[in-house]
């Protein structure tokens, strides 16, 4: 039978509906309100899951997102599973299951927990120092550290959720929603500022509406009460908005920030389907009221992890706002005064709290002294040297403190207890304002990193910028928002607020124990295992940089990202370096604050919204033809049509025939087409190709070869003249956005004087490639009036004609050697016109062909394909195309690079054509070509680039790049594959139809 | 991620724009003059400045035009924006 530890009804938890759950497969209740973390410490349930290294039995130690130990795998085993969830975030539902991680085969047994025996042998850098050798064992190392790393398992199905992404805009952001921020929040909404206020918990108020310090009244009422009010306001205020449930998780520069909003996690299953569970909420705000709070501190002392050791801020807040004692015989271990409030929220509810174990020498305030009245026995000046209990604390050993705080002294005296209060004071949580890129200064006297200097809008108001009084936050929060808003007054301005004085301070970042260092276990990072022993080892071992005793110790860097022990981190290194703090820095806080689930960062693009794909207008008939489909650049484009089971080897070669022997068609829509216009539009052509353009007829075409300004070829394509001063330029399907951007750059940038229009038609256009010696005959019978006469219409020229009442380009040009033309008419009419060209070829077995054949027919002329032929390493010479290349030209991009001494070596990488000696050897692409074989090592001359079996050649034919290729013709090289050597001879690279009779067969 | 003014259009998120390299290098007017190593200069040669860099940006998802940026690469404020062909502003 579990013990009931609620102490006293809240009026954050609703007792009237009770929730069931299970945890490790046991049946707990809770109450509506509860966090799996406060539902479990009422059922006095505290082990809840095992450390990374050692497997130490650990407990739930705070009530936040900075949690370590309290991190569980939520509904294991289902498709909505999340592991690495901390136990505190997450609010109960009926029907929750979660399960402790990191043990086997259960949390209260677990076999890893033998490395806790070992841990002498596993100091820091144990992995490092021990797999090191022999480097020939590492893979059978790896099997089994791979086995043992990782805490929580991930889901094996699909995510059910939906995800969503948001942007939005606002003039202030407001993080947190403690009493900094919504006094902030409040009074920026009231001046008429568009106001966002997001706290990552459910409730507003922070610390302050739980506040049980009777000494602290603002105007004369509790704080709680008074901010109750508050909040009771901020219903009625426009122009602000207000987001719970809402953690910032990335703050980058010009105030830009990400942040998750949870919509559905808390609900029960039958609630959570078709909603949207997270939303990514991508905010730029004007300015950034940063009101995150602070993180209460550990102390760091002989095994200060067991479970039920917790912060004792953690302990009054489940005890106010949950209304659950952390336990039935309390101790608290203090530097400062904020674990009295938190004993006497216990006293007050008639909680045993046996001691407080102070490391001060006094402190005068009114809590301390009401506690004394209480007749709680007060230890001043003492240290906890060790603790006992394996799966629960069960006593505490203290020992009187020397002066200097670096040693112990006197007897021991042993107290019992089953929790553990520590307070070691509070760190700011600047770390949201550090990722702004603004810069952090150690402040001596608090022992604290504050905002120094701001790099974009924003303020840190609170105990995130330093103020821990109420008072003083008051005080600072309100010229703060004045300065940052503008603004003359403020709700803040007649504020009465009075105070309990806190007097005293001490801070001691490792404790002292009876025992030597190496004797102890002093956690400093509890969710990694690091303690002061291995900070102190990294530092002997010659690490003096934090970011590498950091990455050397692992401290700091789990899912919890050392929220809570990092400065005490800091401090044992510079205590030990004899540096000053300030001088050590920190290590960079990093994006995302708390973790973030992939579903929230990918959003809606997933399944098909994954990328983003395009299709040409003539798809569906390519789909419901059977064609196989090809990825290029965004396009789909169709691959091969096969028929009757036929392979893509059988398919090509079939269409590759038709296409010679009779006719093909092939769906060119996908190259992109930039439309070109103004009075300089024939200079521009000759600036960018490096042929000459301004002798080129109006309705003639030309094909140019565009170069980089190193020489190097950067795409080509046919080009059109329609007018005077209108072209058309077609460019590589892959290439089209980048040429576009490319020739917008020398246009704007270099050449702003030449009078050039440029626009990018290519969704504009479908384009059906008829092709074959009976290509003109099927052109005929489609536009029965057009002259297709050699005379009238010639290879390299243009016609504009009607397809019935549809207009249309035809161009006469070639990619295949045969007779072709391209008809481009506006994209809805895409399909019509396919359908019209494969009705009116069908008595000519018009063979629809997909880019496979297309390439297999370019190979057999030896025409290049950008990108695969080249790689951005070849000129124009390289390639052998010297003839296309303007020795007139004045200038052209690229031009002056083709006479620089390096492209202009012999023994560059030319594109040859490569036979195999047997003709039915199909090179691979790729493949590497020697010229010597017993040769080791051998130098690689080059690499085949285009290879297949010609259908209409009869033999394997391919193009290669090979250096000092073009001097090679007839020459014997080899081609060595894993299983032979294929032996091959260079040869021209056009292969069919040299004389280039086909294109006016 | 950075806002960027546009000269034409405003304000901008950073992920309607692309980069363009180190600003103000001009191609040379006649580069048959110039020997290797002047046209090497020019090809491959940026400054990489840690500190106040005139770069080129292009408003690449939005209205396509090139315009300078003046920017401190250390902390990436930005400190002026200005259109293609004036002059950068005095530092």
């Amino acid at each position: 039978m579990t013990k009931n530890l609620r102490v006293k009804s809240s009026e954050y938890i609703d007792e009237t509906n009770r929730i069931s759950f299970k945890f490790n497969g046991k049946t707990y209740h809770g109450f509506k309100g509860d966090t799996l973390a406060s539902a479990l410490l009422a059922n006095d349930v505290h082990l809840v899951g095992r450390s990374f290294k050692y497997h130490r039995p650990r407990g739930i130690m705070t009530s936040g997102s900075e949690e370590p130990n309290a991190i569980v795998q939520v509904n294991p085993g289902t498709n909505r599973t999340e592991p690495n969830v901390r136990a505190t975030e997450v609010e109960i539902y009926e029907g929750l299951e979660a399960s402790s991680q990191n043990c086997w085969p259960s949390v209260e047994f677990d076999i890893g927990g033998i490395n806790n025996f070992l841990s002498p042998f596993f100091p820091a850098g144990f992995y490092y120092k021990t797999f090191m050798w022999p480097a020939s064992f590492w893979e059978k190392y790896e099997f089994f550290i791979r086995h043992s790393a990782g805490l929580g398992k991930s889901p094996t199905t699909t995510d059910p959720d939906i995800y969503d992404h948001r942007n939005v805009h606002c003039d202030v952001l407001v993080v947190g929603a403690g009493i900094s921020g919504i006094m902030a929040a409040k009074n920026a909404a009231k001046n008429n500022f568009k106001t966002l206020l997001v706290e990552e918990k459910n409730e507003l108020g922070g610390s302050t509406i739980y506040e049980n310090n009777e000494f602290n009244k603002i105007d004369n009422k509790a704080p709680s009460e008074w901010l109750k009010k508050e909040i009771e306001e901020l219903k009625n205020i426009k122009n602000l908005e207000i987001k719970t449930r809402t953690s910032v998780a990335a703050y980058h520069q010009y105030n830009y920030l990400l942040a998750r909003e949870n919509l559905t996690d808390h609900l029960e299953a039958k609630d959570k389907t078709n909603k949207i569970r997270q939303r990514l909420l991508k905010i730029r705000a004007k300015k950034v009221i940063l009101a995150a709070g602070a993180l209460e501190r550990p102390l760091i002392f002989n095994n200060n992890d067991r479970p039920g050791i917790m912060l004792s801020s953690a302990i009054k807040k489940y005890s106010e706002f949950y209304g659950v004692a952390c336990g039935s015989k309390n101790v608290f271990f203090t530097n400062n005064d904020s674990a009295y409030e938190s004993a006497i929220s216990l006293y007050n509810k008639g909680i045993n709290v046996e001691a407080i174990i102070d490391i001060r020498e006094q402190s005068e305030s009114k809590i301390v002294k009401k506690v004394k009245e209480a007749g709680i026995k007060i230890y001043w000046s003492h240290s906890i040297v060790d603790t006992t209990g394996y799966k629960r604390l069960n006593s505490i050993s203290i020992m009187k403190l020397s002066n200097d705080g670096t040693s112990v002294t006197g007897s021991k005296i042993s107290i019992s207890c089953d929790c553990l209060g520590v307070a070691g004071g509070w760190t700011p949580a600047v770390h949201l304002y550090t990722q702004s890129g603004s810069k952090l200064k150690f402040d001596e006297e608090k022992k604290v990193f504050l905002p120094n200097q701001n790099t974009s809008e924003q303020i840190s108001v609170g105990s995130c910028g330093g103020d821990f009084k109420i008072d003083e936050i008051i005080k600072n929060l309100n010229q703060k928002l004045k300065d940052t808003l503008n603004i003359n007054e403020t709700d803040l301005d007649s504020i009465k607020v009075e105070i309990d004085q806190e007097n005293s301070k001490r801070n001691i970042w490792l404790l002292p124990s009876d025992k030597p260092i190496g004797k102890t276990k002093p956690f400093v990072d509890y969710q990694n295992d690091a303690t002061a022993k291995d900070i102190k080892l990294a530092l002997r071992e010659g690490f003096k940089s934090i970011e590498h005793v950091k990455r050397y110790t692992t401290t700091g860097m789990g899912t919890d990202q050392g929220k809570l022990g990092n400065m005490h981190a800091l401090g044992i290194i510079a205590d030990t370096a004899g540096v000053k703090m300030g001088e050590l820095g920190t290590t960079t806080f990093r994006p995302p604050y708390t973790p973030l689930t992939f579903g929230t960062i990918v959003g809606r693009n997933v399944g098909k919204f994954f990328d983003i794909f395009r299709r040409t207008p003539m798809n569906d008939w390519h789909v419901e033809n059977k064609a196989k489909f090809e990825n290029v650049g965004q396009w789909k484009r169709a691959w091969y049509y096969p028929i009757n089971g036929e392979t893509m080897h059988q398919a090509v070669q079939r269409e590759s025939k038709a296409a010679r022997e009779s006719a093909g068609i092939l769906d060119a829509s996908t190259l992109g087409k930039i439309d070109i216009q103004g009075s300089d539009a024939s200079e521009f052509l000759n600036r960018v190709y490096t042929n000459a353009w301004s002798k080129l007829a109006i309705g003639k075409c030309r094909y140019g070869l565009m170069l980089n300004e190193d020489g190097m070829v950067y795409d080509d394509g046919v080009t059109t003249r329609l007018g005077e001063n209108h072209y058309i330029m077609t460019t590589t399907t892959g290439g089209a956005a980048n040429v576009l951007g490319k020739l917008e750059d020398y246009l704007q940038t270099e050449w702003p004087e030449l009078d050039v229009y440029l626009t990018s038609v290519t969704d504009h256009y479908a384009t059906a490639s008829l092709c074959g010696p009976n290509s003109k005959k099927i052109l005929k019978k489609i536009i029965p009036d057009l002259d297709l006469s050699d005379e009238n219409f010639p290879h390299m020229s243009f016609k504009e004609s009607k397809i019935g009442n549809i207009q249309c380009r035809i161009m006469r040009i070639s990619f295949t050697g045969e007779h072709s033309y391209e008809i481009n008419v506006q994209a809805s009419y895409g399909k019509d016109l396919w359908e019209k060209c494969i009705e009116a070829g069908k008595e000519f077995n018009i063979t629809p062909y997909g880019t496979e054949t297309m390439h297999l027919l370019r190979a057999e002329k030896g025409f290049i394909i950008v990108g695969q032929d080249t790689d951005g390493t070849m000129t124009p010479i390289d390639l052998q195309m010297d003839w296309i290349v303007s020795k007139k030209k004045y200038d052209f991009i690229g031009k002056r690079s083709l006479y620089r001494s390096d492209t202009m070596r012999e023994d560059r990488k030319q594109l040859v054509g490569l036979l195999t000696d047997d003709p039915n050897i199909v090179l691979e692409e790729g493949a590497q070509i020697v010229s010597e074989l017993n040769q080791s090592p051998v130098e690689m001359l080059g690499h085949v680039t285009s290879s297949y079996f010609s259908p209409n050649l009869k033999k394997s034919i391919a193009l290669a790049v090979v250096r000092g290729g073009k001097d090679m013709m007839g020459k014997k090289l080899f081609v060595p594959m894993e299983n032979k050597n294929i032996n091959v001879t260079v040869a021209n690279p056009v292969f069919y139809d040299e004389k280039n009779e086909r294109l006016n067969a | 991620m950075f806002l960027i003014n546009c000269p034409y259009c405003g304000e901008r998120d950073q992920q309607e724009f692309k980069a363009g390299g180190e600003a103000h290098i001009e191609r040379p007017k006649q580069p048959t003059e110039l020997s290797d190593d002047e046209w090497a200069e020019y090809l491959f040669m940026r400054k990489n400045i840690k500190g106040v860099q005139f770069e080129r940006w292009n408003h690449a998802h939005g209205c396509r035009k090139w315009f300078n940026m003046v920017r401190d690469t250390s902390n990436d404020e930005i400190k002026a924006i200005y259109k293609m062909g004036e002059k950068p502003p005095a530092q």
